[in-house]
């Protein structure tokens, strides 16, 4: 089967950007993958494009490409939540494999307001009764794993003690500054038992990531991009349904993307060196650990506690800083955990970076609900 | 009253309208007409029991968009005895007053009035008083 390459990714920080577009922003982003991937200037380049975004509107990513001149292939938007971007990649990736293309350019694009994301996806009637709570969904599923896992508020706190801390030494991340636990603790309770710290920030920003055949050794791989939906069971799952049942044995769909990640990429948890995983609140990280078989059932606040998962720790996860860091451009931010790791893998991170990283894998899950799950080497 | 068929007001109080599988005896709430989770059509409408567990929930501090109530309120999943768990209002805003497996009841609160000064019902559940408990 054809191997997909990463030749080129670009990135518009994430952060609150007054008086800059949404179309700015991608441009940005687009220039600075192109500009790596070596590409010749003007079309013909790639042959395809698709633009994650949730928020931007019609033909989103026609204005972006419509300002470098670098229309007329296809050029198709791609929405799944916080996993558009990792739709998009599957997207394109399948069609280098299928011969379809040579290269394509897959980028992600969002400008959200401030506060509480508004969702289409929930109806007016859910909005009126106060059911469209995004951040009380995030508190019951915290909860649920507070009674059934051992993780206390603590492990909460410490999950973005952690992510700030990495999160300090990325230049395109919103939040620098280190934070102590008692300050997290010490920040309003939005939905007990998450704190307004514990909760990622909807933001601005724009990813971009250059797909081609891979030509050559040495080249940073894309071996799995797999998006998956939900099987319903489950009233805690991002499909945010209105009820579920009593099974508590239904996998997750962030479980199933992982499972199919893993057997296209003939690999397993035990061969992930960095891992960037989806941790719009800090219960959310710890319950990736166990969907992504980072640990087993349970053992996601022993895995944080022996710091496994901090930098310099054997599986560092969100060396970025996270979500909890960077804030969360929807379209764009399964691709910004694509740069990172594609720097991480080419030993660019400078001071977050994960000595002699080989094998990554990049986790986001939302609405739909649609997780995804990306596996690079090198 | 919310513009979708949730609830009804009998004389022993609301119901929630849910529906059942024929085909898996999974039981639905909203009401579907395909089953969602055998994928089978066949299915009859049901009114689920009044009363409850509770599973899980939080307090919602901050009005989110398009709410049209109070804040704080309370927020949660009850487990009815048919085994379906509902995502609901809870009519309690301090979370430390709850405690898991507590029995909840169905109640409707009026959240506010809408311009032609109709109430918007909600459902929600509340603490079923402690006469209703079962002795241990």
């Amino acid at each position: 089967m054809t191997d997909v390459a990463i030749t080129g990714v670009g990135l518009h920080p994430f952060g609150r950007f007054e008086g800059t577009s949404i179309t700015d922003m991608g441009v940005a982003a687009v220039r600075a993958a192109l500009a790596e991937a070596n590409l010749p200037a003007g079309r013909g380049a790639f042959q395809a494009a698709f633009c994650g975004t949730a928020y931007g509107g019609v033909a989103s990513g026609h204005k972006v490409l419509g300002r470098l001149g670098l229309t007329s292939m296809p050029i198709i938007d791609v929405e799944a939540g916080c996993a558009s971007g990792g739709a998009a990649l599957m997207l394109a990736a399948g069609a280098i494999r299928a011969g379809q293309y040579d290269t394509v350019l897959v980028f992600g694009i969002e400008k959200m307001p401030k506060g509480i994301i508004r969702s289409s996806f929930f109806e007016p009637w859910q909005e009126e009764t106060g059911l469209a709570a995004t951040p009380a969904y995030f508190a019951l599923r915290a909860q649920r794993l507070m009674m059934t896992s051992g993780v206390t508020k603590q492990h909460l706190a410490a999950v973005v003690v952690k992510n700030r801390a990495h999160g300090v030494h990325n230049p395109d991340a919103m939040f620098r500054k280190e934070v102590d636990a008692a300050d997290v603790l010490a920040s309003r309770v939005v939905c007990e038992p998450l704190h307004l710290w514990m909760l990622c920030t909807p933001n601005e920003g724009a990813a971009a990531v250059v797909l081609s055949r891979a030509t050559r050794p040495g080249q940073v791989r894309l071996v799995s991009a797999v998006l998956r939906s939900h099987l319903p069971g489950s009233v805690l799952n991002e499909s945010t349904p209105l009820s579920g049942l009593t099974d508590d044995s239904v996998p997750s769909p962030s479980t199933l993307a992982a499972t199919n990640a893993y057997e296209q990429a003939g690999l397993g948890p035990a061969d992930l060196d960095v891992v960037e995983c989806q941790d719009t609140d800090a219960a959310r990280e710890l319950l990736s650990y166990e969907e992504l078989g980072l640990c087993p059932p349970g053992g996601a606040a022993g895995l944080l506690d022996e710091g496994a998962t901090s930098l310099g720790g054997r599986l560092p996860v969100n060396p970025s800083g996270g979500l909890l860091s960077k804030g969360e451009p929807l379209g764009a931010s399964a691709l910004g955990q694509v740069v990172e790791l594609v720097r991480q893998l080419r030993n660019e991170a400078g001071a977050r970076q994960v000595d002699g990283a080989t094998v990554a894998l990049a986790h986001t899950v939302g609405r739909g609900a649609n997780a995804g799950v990306v596996i690079l080497t090198r | 009253m919310v513009a979708v068929a949730l609830f009804v007001e009998g004389d022993d109080g609301p119901r929630l309208l849910g529906s059942r599988c024929r085909g898996c005896k999974s039981h639905h709430f909203p009401r579907h007409d395909t089953c969602p989770y055998c994928g089978l059509s066949d299915i009859e409408a049901r009114e689920l029991s009044p009363t409850g567990v509770l599973w899980a929930w939080t307090a919602v501090t901050a009005p989110p968009p398009g709410y049209v109530g109070a804040v704080p309120y309370g927020f949660g999943v009850v487990e009815l005895p048919e085994g379906v768990r509902v995502i609901t209002r809870i009519a309690e805003g301090d979370p430390a007053r709850l405690h898991a497996g507590q029995p909840m009841r169905l109640i409707l609160e009026e959240l506010s009035r809408d311009n032609d000064g109709v109430p918007v019902l909600a459902y929600a559940f509340e603490a079923a008083p402690a006469a209703t408990e079962p002795t241990p």
